[in-house]
């Protein structure tokens, strides 16, 4: 029976890596879709506190974004401090920091620019009341307390 | 007879992807945006006199610089707060010390049996930690949602957050508002 002898070398075949460009591109495409480019670097640690009645933040073109918390670095000391864009800022510098947000924005959109305020959960309040003063003062009315979803921890 | 045309080499294409990958994967990051949001009032105008409200219709709560609750002057712990805010807000025996009570007529609810003219008055110290402040927002926040999705239950038999119909979101939103007003801060504990 010599007819179902086997033909050729037993040597395995290679495998055919030619789709495997195309599947890490979906990969590539999938993960450029889900995140988003970081803008700022932190200074400040900001570790956002937990609670589960939080809201998605619409419309992330419309979000201008203040950071509290304490520097990274220790040689800045541990008092929390205010970053804005890629810069730490005082108190005194949040009006000028709306109205540059404001201005990068279309007219009609200027009314619905939300402060999103990421702070550090050790926080004191004294600074978080008087970033908030500001935005009375400038009408930047529409906040946001920057929370991740989760239980929050009870003391 | 047609000259072959040598295959391109796709085998360096897959490494190519993946350092394109990793880069993007270095470069982003998977942003939650979520928060608790709020509209702050507009600044006071001096001259103008706040309001009087009764103190019946006024729910305080104090958070101190150690993170201790006095809600209605009694000291209070972060579990009873919801329940606290609940039966305020609701007032179901009619007591004299939770706010007055009146039958409100709103399209599409009905008539509903709702506070006149009730407040959440939140103060905090400038010692307060921010988590203890979003907790208690977070409470706030919990009771006037389970309010407002027992109300859309018992009227359209679905919860608030799954209500599409944008006339009965307003008209939910109207019984039931988010009024947390927040004293101008003090400076109680020092620093």
């Amino acid at each position: 029976m010599a007819r179902f002898k086997k033909k050729g070398s037993k040597e395995l075949p290679g495998i055919n890596t030619g789709s495997m460009s195309d599947i890490i591109f979906m990969f590539l495409f999938f993960f450029m879709v889900i995140t988003t480019i970081r803008e700022t670097t932190l200074f400040i640690r900001v570790r956002v506190p937990q609670a589960t009645e939080v809201q998605k933040l619409e419309k992330k073109s419309l979000v201008s974004f203040i950071y509290i918390g304490a520097p990274l670095q220790k040689k800045m000391g541990t008092e929390s401090r205010i970053q804005l864009n890629d810069q730490y800022a005082t108190v005194a510098d949040i009006q000028e920091f709306i109205t540059k947000e404001r201005e990068a924005r279309d007219e009609a959109d200027r009314k619905l620019l939300t402060t999103s305020m990421k702070i550090d959960k050790e926080t004191r309040m004294g600074i978080v009341s008087d970033v908030k003063q500001e935005l009375r003062k400038i009408g930047a009315f529409k906040i946001n307390y920057s929370a991740a979803k989760g239980k929050a921890v009870k003391k | 007879m047609a000259r072959k045309i040598p295959q391109l080499n796709t085998g360096s294409m897959a490494d190519i992807s993946f350092l394109l990958l990793t880069f993007f994967l270095l470069t982003s990051s998977i942003n939650t945006d979520m928060g608790i949001t709020r509209r702050l009032p507009p600044p006071l105008d001096p001259s103008v006199k706040p309001p009087e409200i009764k103190q019946r219709n006024i729910f305080t709560v104090l958070i101190n610089q150690n993170n201790k609750l006095l809600v209605e002057n009694r000291p209070s712990d972060l579990s009873l707060l919801k329940t606290q805010t609940k039966e305020f807000l609701t007032n179901p025996g009619n007591h004299p010390d939770l706010p007055e009570m009146e039958t409100k007529s709103i399209p599409y609810l009905g008539d509903l049996y709702l506070p006149k003219n009730a407040v959440i008055s939140l103060k905090n110290d400038r010692g307060t930690s921010y988590e203890m402040y979003v907790q208690v927002q977070n409470e706030l926040t919990k009771a006037i949602n389970e309010l407002r999705d027992e109300l859309s239950m018992e009227k359209f038999g679905v919860k608030f957050g799954q209500l599409t119909n944008e006339d009965y979101i307003e008209a939910v939103k109207n019984a039931i508002p988010i009024t947390i007003s927040e004293a101008e801060p003090e400076n109680v504990g020092g620093k």
